[in-house]
């Protein structure tokens, strides 16, 4: 340490300096922004609930089942994505379709998010593009375990996030939270 | 009558402009470091849909902490433990008594000094009191029964004596330059002008000892950079046990000790209630003109002034508290005894020189 440190004075001098700067530019953009000027920003702050960050498109959210024209899954119950997900988190039960080009269809699909590790397997192995993880929708607390199980209809309610990666469906609330 | 209803005044005065600023000051700790470091800050608590740039955030922290459980510790002293933040707070807020915030006023006939305890050794009385608030501290660390309270009441008593060591040895080149004990003939003598056109305030009369008291001032309320008696990344300090309320209090003490540091920097180096070139009669500036004003916008102007200066000497410190990182404990131990003590002993030889030169005969 050079004597002209140990003695602080300068040291701090050139701190708080550094500092000031940085409340006085600050408040500058504040008052600017408060006179009307809205494109000036005193803080870096994005005020969450109210605002967002933009999401990529390639992040992976919380899981949608894709429908066909009809409005029926996509899903054909073909247990892919059951046998890749590495955390066992996806539990299909098949059924019969009634179109008989369909082999089967998925009568239940839950999820449990409680165990999902957010790999993205599943949409990768899915042959028919049946799951996607494109909703933007990151909010999914529950209070119990059995709020995070997410059934078949909760999964097909979902729409894709916007072009920004806002999210397009409401999040949805888990019976434990009804209001 | 007329005297009883003065003094309440006065007294009444002085105490809520301290406390509410006090209060004030959590707001003001948390927008500045948050523009400081390009935040928002708290902005959330809102009164039907009033937010106020976050103004009601001090009122919901009281709220909350009034609400909150007091704890006492099964092994405390629970009278000591009681005790402890109320002295704390006690000798925090009785401190400012003797700092003067304006000029004689004329009421019913009576030149009443705009101070709440006038006093002919108002220096030592605040400087006393200012030492007393680590009894409080002190009582919190041994009353919690728990190791690391303890720790930080020691600490918290030798970072006292270190600071109060240093302050005490820094004002008194203030003192000899002013002649005075009494804050309010201190602040009066910084009125004159040097040279014709230089307000003779303390921070150009003594430099040296502006920046010795200023550090041992700050050194004196327990804040970053000198926080080692609370430490929270280390000990959680005197105040562990504490909860609810007395915790809150405990951090209302520093925040009115750091009231108490402005009102006294601003008092001593600053000029008080000074305002340049403005005398009891009007302004009378350095090139001859003059510009009367009346007796009650003299004394009001002033009131503001000072207010102001302690408002922008309270900015400071807490540009200081949220830029410095903590002192160790041996840091501030050695900065104290080898570099603030040594340095107000050479200010009061270089004062006394100096005076002997060419100060009044």
């Amino acid at each position: 340490m050079k004597p002209v440190q140990r003695v602080y004075l300068r040291e701090v001098a050139s701190g708080l300096v550094l500092t000031a700067r940085h409340f006085f530019a600050n408040m500058g953009r504040h008052l600017a922004h408060a006179l009307g000027r809205t494109e000036a920003r005193g803080a870096v702050t994005i005020q969450y609930p109210e605002e967002r960050r933009p999401y990529a498109p390639r992040l992976r959210s919380l899981h949608r089942l894709v429908r066909r024209e009809d409005g029926s899954p996509r899903c054909v119950a073909c247990m892919m994505c059951e046998t890749v997900c590495p955390a066992h988190c996806i539990y299909i039960v098949a059924g019969e379709h009634p179109n008989p080009d369909i082999e089967k269809v998925c009568t239940e699909f839950t999820i449990d998010l409680g165990k999902c590790v957010f790999c993205g397997y599943c949409v990768e192995a899915c042959p028919e593009d049946a799951i996607r993880m494109d909703t933007g929708i990151l909010e999914f607390s529950s209070y119990s375990r059995g709020g995070m199980i997410y059934t078949k209809e909760m999964l097909l309610s979902l729409e894709p996030a916007g072009p920004d990666g806002k999210p397009r469906s409401p999040v949805p609330i888990p019976a434990d939270r009804a209001p | 009558m007329t005297d009883v209803g003065i003094a309440v005044g006065r007294v009444l005065f002085v105490m809520l402009f301290v406390l509410n600023l006090g209060g004030l000051l959590t707001w003001v700790e948390r927008k500045q470091s948050a523009i400081m470091q390009d935040r928002i800050g708290a902005n959330r608590a809102s009164i039907l849909g009033l937010r106020l740039w976050g103004l009601f955030h001090p009122l919901a922290d009281a709220i909350k902490m009034l609400t909150k459980e007091e704890f006492y510790p099964a092994r405390a002293d629970r009278v000591l433990f009681g005790l402890a933040p109320f002295v704390s707070v006690f000798c925090a807020l009785v401190a400012f008594a003797s700092i003067p915030f304006g000029d004689t006023l004329a009421v019913a006939g009576r030149e009443v000094p705009l101070q709440a305890l006038t006093f002919n050794v108002g220096l030592l009385y605040v400087f006393a009191m200012l030492s007393l608030g680590v009894y409080g501290v002190m009582m919190a660390g041994w009353s919690s029964a728990n190791n690391y309270a303890l720790l930080g009441g020691q600490r918290a008593a030798a970072l006292m004596i270190t600071a109060e060591v240093a302050i005490g040895a820094s004002i008194v080149g203030v003192v000899m330059v002013y002649g005075s004990l009494n804050m309010m003939d201190i602040v009066r003598a910084q009125g004159a002008v040097l040279g014709g056109w230089l307000p003779k305030w303390g921070i150009l009369t003594q430099p040296l000892a502006f920046v010795l008291f200023l550090t041992a001032g700050i050194a004196a309320t327990k804040r970053i950079p000198f926080d080692m008696p609370e430490g929270e990344s280390e000990i959680i300090g005197y105040f562990v046990e504490y909860s609810g309320m007395k915790f809150g209090l405990f951090v209302m003490a520093d925040l009115l000790e750091t009231v108490v540091i402005a009102g006294m920097t601003v008092s001593l180096f600053l000029g008080g209630w000074q305002v340049p070139y403005l005398a009891r009669d009007g302004f009378a500036l350095p090139w001859g003109a003059a510009v009367a004003l009346p007796r009650g916008l003299v004394t009001l102007l002033q009131v503001l002034a000072f207010m102001a200066k302690v408002a922008a000497m309270i900015w400071v410190l807490m540009l200081i508290r949220w830029t410095l990182p903590r002192f160790r404990y041996d840091q501030a131990m050695r900065l104290g005894w080898l570099g603030l003590f040594p340095l107000s002993i050479a200010n009061i030889v270089l004062t006394g020189g100096a005076l002997l030169l060419w100060g009044p005969r």
